[in-house]
Protein backbone atom coordinates (compact mmCIF):
# COMPACT_ATOMS: atom_id res chain seq x y z
CA UNK A 1 0.00 0.00 0.00
CA UNK A 2 2.68 2.40 0.60
CA UNK A 3 4.34 1.98 -2.66
CA UNK A 4 1.77 2.84 -4.15
CA UNK A 5 0.79 5.59 -2.01
CA UNK A 6 4.04 7.09 -2.64
CA UNK A 7 4.08 6.40 -6.52
CA UNK A 8 0.90 8.52 -6.67
CA UNK A 9 2.85 11.52 -4.41
CA UNK A 10 5.93 11.42 -6.87
CA UNK A 11 4.27 10.82 -10.19
CA UNK A 12 1.51 14.17 -9.95
CA UNK A 13 4.23 17.02 -9.52
CA UNK A 14 6.22 15.30 -12.13
CA UNK A 15 3.16 15.74 -14.58
CA UNK A 16 2.88 19.26 -13.64
CA UNK A 17 6.47 20.01 -14.10
CA UNK A 18 6.84 18.35 -17.44
CA UNK A 19 3.51 20.13 -18.06
CA UNK A 20 4.77 23.59 -16.96
CA UNK A 21 7.71 23.08 -19.06
CA UNK A 22 6.03 22.19 -22.23
CA UNK A 23 4.02 25.29 -21.80
CA UNK A 24 7.12 27.39 -21.47
CA UNK A 25 8.71 26.24 -24.65
CA UNK A 26 5.24 26.86 -26.55
CA UNK A 27 4.08 23.42 -26.27
CA UNK A 28 0.68 22.56 -25.70
CA UNK A 29 0.42 20.62 -22.75
CA UNK A 30 -1.19 17.14 -23.53
CA UNK A 31 -3.27 17.42 -20.09
CA UNK A 32 -3.82 19.43 -16.41
CA UNK A 33 -5.34 22.37 -15.46
CA UNK A 34 -3.61 25.68 -16.69
CA UNK A 35 -3.82 27.31 -13.67
CA UNK A 36 -1.85 25.01 -11.91
CA UNK A 37 0.73 24.64 -14.70
CA UNK A 38 1.03 28.65 -13.91
CA UNK A 39 1.52 28.27 -10.59
CA UNK A 40 3.72 25.79 -11.26
CA UNK A 41 6.02 28.17 -13.10
CA UNK A 42 5.61 31.13 -10.56
CA UNK A 43 7.09 28.31 -7.60
CA UNK A 44 9.80 27.48 -10.05
CA UNK A 45 10.47 31.35 -10.43
CA UNK A 46 10.29 31.67 -7.08
CA UNK A 47 12.48 28.75 -6.01
CA UNK A 48 15.20 29.74 -8.69
CA UNK A 49 15.60 33.50 -7.56
CA UNK A 50 15.92 33.24 -4.11
CA UNK A 51 18.70 29.82 -4.74
CA UNK A 52 20.58 32.62 -6.64
CA UNK A 53 20.46 35.41 -4.32
CA UNK A 54 21.45 32.73 -2.12
CA UNK A 55 24.68 31.58 -3.56
CA UNK A 56 25.35 34.78 -4.69
CA UNK A 57 25.18 36.12 -0.81
CA UNK A 58 27.62 33.19 0.04
CA UNK A 59 30.29 34.16 -2.61
CA UNK A 60 29.70 38.09 -1.06
CA UNK A 61 30.21 37.12 2.32
CA UNK A 62 32.96 34.03 1.91
CA UNK A 63 35.07 35.00 -1.25
CA UNK A 64 36.91 32.50 -2.62
CA UNK A 65 40.82 33.50 -2.71
CA UNK A 66 43.94 32.28 -2.95
CA UNK A 67 45.43 32.89 0.57
CA UNK A 68 48.79 32.59 -0.79
CA UNK A 69 50.19 35.37 1.82
CA UNK A 70 49.11 33.18 5.32
CA UNK A 71 49.09 29.53 3.80
CA UNK A 72 52.02 29.83 2.08
CA UNK A 73 52.37 29.39 -1.84
CA UNK A 74 51.76 25.54 -2.57
CA UNK A 75 54.57 23.96 -3.91
CA UNK A 76 54.88 22.41 -6.96
CA UNK A 77 54.46 18.46 -7.85
CA UNK A 78 58.09 17.15 -8.31
CA UNK A 79 59.16 13.86 -9.53
CA UNK A 80 61.09 12.18 -6.83
CA UNK A 81 62.19 9.28 -7.82
CA UNK A 82 60.32 7.39 -4.31
CA UNK A 83 56.62 8.99 -5.34
CA UNK A 84 55.90 6.11 -7.91
CA UNK A 85 54.05 3.36 -6.17
CA UNK A 86 56.71 0.40 -6.66
CA UNK A 87 60.18 3.27 -6.57
CA UNK A 88 62.31 2.80 -3.22
CA UNK A 89 64.51 5.79 -2.08
CA UNK A 90 67.32 6.72 -4.94
CA UNK A 91 70.15 5.70 -2.24
CA UNK A 92 73.12 7.52 -3.33
CA UNK A 93 70.74 10.79 -3.10
CA UNK A 94 69.85 9.76 0.11
CA UNK A 95 73.84 9.57 0.47
CA UNK A 96 74.81 13.41 -0.68
CA UNK A 97 71.95 14.24 1.02
CA UNK A 98 73.19 13.23 4.30
CA UNK A 99 76.56 15.11 3.30
CA UNK A 100 74.40 18.50 3.09
CA UNK A 101 72.69 17.80 6.29
CA UNK A 102 76.11 17.37 8.14
CA UNK A 103 77.80 20.12 6.66
CA UNK A 104 74.94 23.21 6.79
CA UNK A 105 71.55 21.84 8.12
CA UNK A 106 73.43 20.30 11.54
CA UNK A 107 74.87 23.32 12.47
CA UNK A 108 71.47 24.64 13.59
CA UNK A 109 68.90 21.51 13.24
CA UNK A 110 68.61 18.32 15.03
CA UNK A 111 68.03 15.11 14.09
CA UNK A 112 66.77 13.34 17.02
CA UNK A 113 65.20 9.91 15.57
CA UNK A 114 68.16 8.54 13.66
CA UNK A 115 70.93 7.26 15.17
CA UNK A 116 74.01 6.05 13.48
CA UNK A 117 73.02 2.71 12.85
CA UNK A 118 70.31 3.69 10.70
CA UNK A 119 72.67 4.68 8.12
CA UNK A 120 74.57 1.65 7.82
CA UNK A 121 73.65 0.09 4.41
CA UNK A 122 71.30 2.71 3.88
CA UNK A 123 73.60 5.49 2.44
CA UNK A 124 77.05 4.23 3.77
CA UNK A 125 79.18 0.96 4.79
CA UNK A 126 79.02 -0.20 8.32
CA UNK A 127 83.25 0.96 8.84
CA UNK A 128 82.19 4.58 7.22
CA UNK A 129 79.36 5.17 9.77
CA UNK A 130 81.90 3.60 12.76
CA UNK A 131 84.00 6.56 11.25
CA UNK A 132 81.63 9.04 11.29
CA UNK A 133 80.14 8.34 14.86
CA UNK A 134 83.72 8.93 16.28
CA UNK A 135 84.15 12.12 15.12
CA UNK A 136 81.51 13.07 17.78
CA UNK A 137 82.44 12.88 22.04
CA UNK A 138 79.20 11.82 23.66
CA UNK A 139 78.62 12.33 27.32
CA UNK A 140 78.38 9.12 29.02
CA UNK A 141 78.19 7.38 32.72
CA UNK A 142 78.85 6.74 35.36
CA UNK A 143 82.16 4.36 35.33
CA UNK A 144 83.13 2.57 38.40
CA UNK A 145 83.71 5.57 40.70
CA UNK A 146 80.48 7.13 39.68
CA UNK A 147 82.14 9.93 37.45
CA UNK A 148 80.69 11.16 33.89
CA UNK A 149 82.71 11.21 31.10
CA UNK A 150 83.33 11.57 27.28
CA UNK A 151 83.98 9.24 24.80
CA UNK A 152 83.86 8.57 21.25
CA UNK A 153 80.50 7.67 19.45
CA UNK A 154 79.70 4.63 18.50
CA UNK A 155 76.79 3.40 15.96
CA UNK A 156 74.02 2.89 18.50
CA UNK A 157 74.14 6.50 19.24
CA UNK A 158 71.39 9.06 18.21
CA UNK A 159 72.77 12.13 16.01
CA UNK A 160 74.50 14.94 18.00
CA UNK A 161 72.22 18.29 18.82
CA UNK A 162 73.92 21.31 17.79
CA UNK A 163 72.23 22.60 20.94
CA UNK A 164 71.99 21.42 24.37
CA UNK A 165 68.36 22.43 24.50
CA UNK A 166 65.89 24.26 23.29
CA UNK A 167 66.28 27.48 24.89
CA UNK A 168 70.40 27.25 23.85
CA UNK A 169 68.80 26.92 20.06
CA UNK A 170 66.52 29.94 20.49
CA UNK A 171 69.27 32.07 22.08
CA UNK A 172 71.44 31.37 19.10
CA UNK A 173 69.12 31.56 16.33
CA UNK A 174 67.36 35.23 17.09
CA UNK A 175 64.49 33.58 18.85
CA UNK A 176 63.24 31.20 16.38
CA UNK A 177 63.50 27.78 17.34
CA UNK A 178 64.93 25.42 14.50
CA UNK A 179 62.91 22.57 14.43
CA UNK A 180 63.78 18.76 14.67
CA UNK A 181 63.91 17.54 10.98
CA UNK A 182 63.81 13.73 12.10
CA UNK A 183 60.31 13.95 10.83
CA UNK A 184 59.63 16.85 8.75
CA UNK A 185 58.74 15.63 5.73
CA UNK A 186 55.83 13.86 7.52
CA UNK A 187 54.77 17.15 9.24
CA UNK A 188 54.37 19.37 6.35
CA UNK A 189 51.54 20.00 4.35
CA UNK A 190 53.34 19.13 0.81
CA UNK A 191 56.11 16.78 2.46
CA UNK A 192 59.42 16.78 -0.05
CA UNK A 193 57.47 19.36 -2.58
CA UNK A 194 57.53 21.96 0.54
CA UNK A 195 60.83 21.23 1.69
CA UNK A 196 62.61 21.39 -1.84
CA UNK A 197 60.28 24.55 -2.83
CA UNK A 198 61.23 26.16 0.93
CA UNK A 199 64.90 25.92 -0.05
CA UNK A 200 64.98 27.00 -3.41
CA UNK A 201 62.40 29.52 -3.02
CA UNK A 202 64.05 31.94 -1.70
CA UNK A 203 63.42 35.24 -3.46
CA UNK A 204 63.48 39.47 -2.38
CA UNK A 205 60.18 40.31 -1.11
CA UNK A 206 57.53 41.87 -3.31
CA UNK A 207 56.99 45.41 -3.63
CA UNK A 208 54.65 46.55 -0.14
CA UNK A 209 56.05 43.17 1.88
CA UNK A 210 57.76 44.48 4.80
CA UNK A 211 59.84 41.95 5.78
CA UNK A 212 61.43 42.49 9.75
CA UNK A 213 64.98 42.64 10.35
CA UNK A 214 66.38 39.06 11.27
CA UNK A 215 63.82 37.08 8.96
CA UNK A 216 63.75 36.46 5.34
CA UNK A 217 60.89 36.48 2.55
CA UNK A 218 59.91 32.76 1.02
CA UNK A 219 56.40 32.46 -0.88
CA UNK A 220 56.00 29.05 0.18
CA UNK A 221 56.36 29.43 4.09
CA UNK A 222 53.63 30.06 5.96
CA UNK A 223 53.08 33.87 6.13
CA UNK A 224 56.21 34.55 4.03
CA UNK A 225 58.67 35.53 6.89
CA UNK A 226 60.99 32.83 7.69
CA UNK A 227 63.75 33.05 9.98
CA UNK A 228 65.72 30.82 8.09
CA UNK A 229 68.04 32.07 5.75
CA UNK A 230 68.59 30.83 2.35
CA UNK A 231 72.01 28.58 2.84
CA UNK A 232 71.90 26.54 -0.20
CA UNK A 233 74.31 28.63 -2.59
CA UNK A 234 75.64 26.33 -6.16
CA UNK A 235 79.37 24.67 -4.89
CA UNK A 236 78.38 24.76 -1.28
CA UNK A 237 79.40 21.27 -0.80
CA UNK A 238 81.48 19.03 -2.50
CA UNK A 239 80.24 15.80 -3.71
CA UNK A 240 82.06 12.12 -3.39
CA UNK A 241 80.36 10.89 -6.49
CA UNK A 242 81.27 13.93 -8.33
CA UNK A 243 77.82 15.51 -8.93
CA UNK A 244 77.57 18.74 -9.15
CA UNK A 245 76.50 20.38 -6.72
CA UNK A 246 74.21 23.04 -7.61
CA UNK A 247 71.28 24.78 -5.32
CA UNK A 248 68.54 22.42 -6.11
CA UNK A 249 70.83 19.27 -6.34
CA UNK A 250 71.77 19.88 -2.65
CA UNK A 251 68.02 21.03 -2.22
CA UNK A 252 67.03 17.35 -3.63
CA UNK A 253 69.39 15.58 -2.39
CA UNK A 254 68.65 16.76 1.56
CA UNK A 255 65.06 16.32 0.93
CA UNK A 256 65.54 12.95 -0.25
CA UNK A 257 67.61 12.60 3.14
CA UNK A 258 64.80 13.54 5.13
CA UNK A 259 62.19 11.69 3.73
CA UNK A 260 64.17 8.61 4.13
CA UNK A 261 64.71 9.45 7.90
CA UNK A 262 61.11 10.55 8.07
CA UNK A 263 59.98 6.90 7.04
CA UNK A 264 63.49 4.60 7.12
CA UNK A 265 61.12 1.76 6.31
CA UNK A 266 59.68 3.14 3.36
CA UNK A 267 61.49 0.56 0.36
CA UNK A 268 60.42 -2.42 2.69
CA UNK A 269 57.04 -1.14 3.16
CA UNK A 270 56.51 -0.72 -0.62
CA UNK A 271 57.91 -4.11 -1.21
CA UNK A 272 55.71 -5.21 1.19
CA UNK A 273 52.75 -3.87 0.01
CA UNK A 274 53.28 -4.75 -3.54
CA UNK A 275 53.70 -8.42 -2.91
CA UNK A 276 50.22 -7.92 -0.39
CA UNK A 277 48.47 -6.69 -2.90
CA UNK A 278 49.45 -9.47 -5.40
CA UNK A 279 47.98 -11.94 -2.60
CA UNK A 280 44.89 -10.30 -1.81
CA UNK A 281 43.74 -10.00 -5.06
CA UNK A 282 44.53 -13.48 -6.17
CA UNK A 283 43.04 -14.76 -2.89
CA UNK A 284 39.78 -12.26 -3.61
CA UNK A 285 39.22 -13.82 -7.12
CA UNK A 286 39.60 -17.18 -6.10
CA UNK A 287 37.19 -17.28 -3.22
CA UNK A 288 34.75 -15.29 -5.89
CA UNK A 289 35.22 -18.14 -7.88
CA UNK A 290 34.53 -20.51 -5.03
CA UNK A 291 31.47 -18.97 -3.73
CA UNK A 292 30.24 -18.71 -7.21
CA UNK A 293 31.05 -22.54 -7.73
CA UNK A 294 29.71 -23.34 -4.13
CA UNK A 295 26.07 -21.82 -5.40
CA UNK A 296 25.72 -22.80 -8.35
CA UNK A 297 23.35 -25.65 -7.60
CA UNK A 298 22.09 -23.74 -5.07
CA UNK A 299 21.13 -20.78 -7.54
CA UNK A 300 19.93 -22.55 -10.60
CA UNK A 301 17.47 -24.95 -8.27
CA UNK A 302 14.01 -24.67 -8.72
CA UNK A 303 11.57 -25.62 -5.61
CA UNK A 304 8.23 -26.97 -6.69
CA UNK A 305 5.31 -27.45 -3.95
CA UNK A 306 3.16 -30.39 -5.03
CA UNK A 307 -0.08 -30.27 -3.03
CA UNK A 308 -1.23 -33.28 -1.30
CA UNK A 309 -3.80 -35.16 -3.38
CA UNK B 1 31.96 -44.17 -16.17
CA UNK B 2 31.87 -41.71 -19.02
CA UNK B 3 33.93 -42.74 -21.36
CA UNK B 4 34.54 -38.84 -21.85
CA UNK B 5 35.62 -38.33 -18.78
CA UNK B 6 38.14 -41.33 -18.28
CA UNK B 7 41.40 -39.60 -18.40
CA UNK B 8 40.36 -36.65 -15.97
CA UNK B 9 38.48 -39.33 -13.60
CA UNK B 10 41.58 -41.18 -13.55
CA UNK B 11 43.89 -38.19 -12.37
CA UNK B 12 41.56 -37.52 -9.95
CA UNK B 13 41.28 -40.61 -8.20
CA UNK B 14 45.19 -40.83 -8.40
CA UNK B 15 45.10 -37.19 -7.08
CA UNK B 16 42.76 -38.36 -4.29
CA UNK B 17 44.39 -41.59 -3.59
CA UNK B 18 47.98 -40.06 -3.18
CA UNK B 19 47.43 -36.76 -1.47
CA UNK B 20 43.77 -36.72 0.05
CA UNK B 21 43.28 -40.03 1.72
CA UNK B 22 45.48 -39.89 4.34
CA UNK B 23 45.04 -36.64 6.75
CA UNK B 24 48.88 -36.75 7.17
CA UNK B 25 50.12 -36.68 3.66
CA UNK B 26 47.79 -33.91 2.60
CA UNK B 27 49.09 -31.60 5.72
CA UNK B 28 52.35 -32.32 4.75
CA UNK B 29 51.60 -31.06 1.33
CA UNK B 30 50.35 -27.98 2.57
CA UNK B 31 53.38 -27.20 4.35
CA UNK B 32 55.59 -27.95 1.67
CA UNK B 33 53.57 -26.30 -0.99
CA UNK B 34 53.46 -23.04 1.30
CA UNK B 35 57.23 -23.29 1.19
CA UNK B 36 57.59 -23.69 -2.15
CA UNK B 37 54.98 -21.26 -3.29
CA UNK B 38 56.41 -18.70 -1.00
CA UNK B 39 60.61 -19.49 -2.49
CA UNK B 40 59.04 -18.85 -5.90
CA UNK B 41 56.55 -16.03 -5.32
CA UNK B 42 59.44 -14.01 -3.13
CA UNK B 43 62.53 -14.74 -6.34
CA UNK B 44 60.29 -13.68 -8.80
CA UNK B 45 58.96 -10.46 -6.80
CA UNK B 46 62.23 -9.37 -5.72
CA UNK B 47 63.75 -9.82 -8.83
CA UNK B 48 60.86 -7.75 -10.46
CA UNK B 49 61.45 -5.56 -8.22
CA UNK B 50 65.07 -4.73 -8.34
CA UNK B 51 64.72 -4.73 -11.93
CA UNK B 52 61.86 -1.47 -11.22
CA UNK B 53 64.33 -0.03 -8.88
CA UNK B 54 67.55 -0.33 -10.56
CA UNK B 55 70.67 1.72 -9.20
CA UNK B 56 68.62 3.33 -6.66
CA UNK B 57 69.19 0.52 -3.69
CA UNK B 58 71.66 0.07 -1.76
CA UNK B 59 72.72 -2.71 -3.10
CA UNK B 60 73.12 -1.33 -6.34
CA UNK B 61 75.40 1.35 -5.39
CA UNK B 62 77.66 -0.07 -2.47
CA UNK B 63 80.39 -1.34 -4.59
CA UNK B 64 81.41 1.94 -5.20
CA UNK B 65 81.96 2.70 -1.66
CA UNK B 66 83.17 -0.99 0.34
CA UNK B 67 86.85 -1.86 -0.85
Amino acid sequence: MFTRLSGQVVKRPLKQWVNAFMQARGVSGTAGAPQSNTKAIAATAAVATTAAAGLGYYFYANPIHANMEEEGLHPPAYPWSHRSLFGTFDHASIRRGYQVYREVCSACHSLDRIAWRNLVDVSHTEDEVRAMAEEFEYKDGPNEIGDYFERPGKLSDYMPRPYPNDEAARAGNGGALPPDLSLMVKARHGGCDYIFALLTGYVDPPAGVEIREGLNYNPYFPGGSIAMARLLYDGLVEYDDGTPATTSQMAKDVTTFLAWAAEPEHDDRKKMGVKAIIILSAMTILSIWIKRNRFASLKSRKFLYAPPK
Amino acid sequence: MDARNNGLEKFSRSVYRTIFRRNSVFMVGIFATAFAFEMAFDTATDRWWDRMNKDKQWKDIKDRYSQ
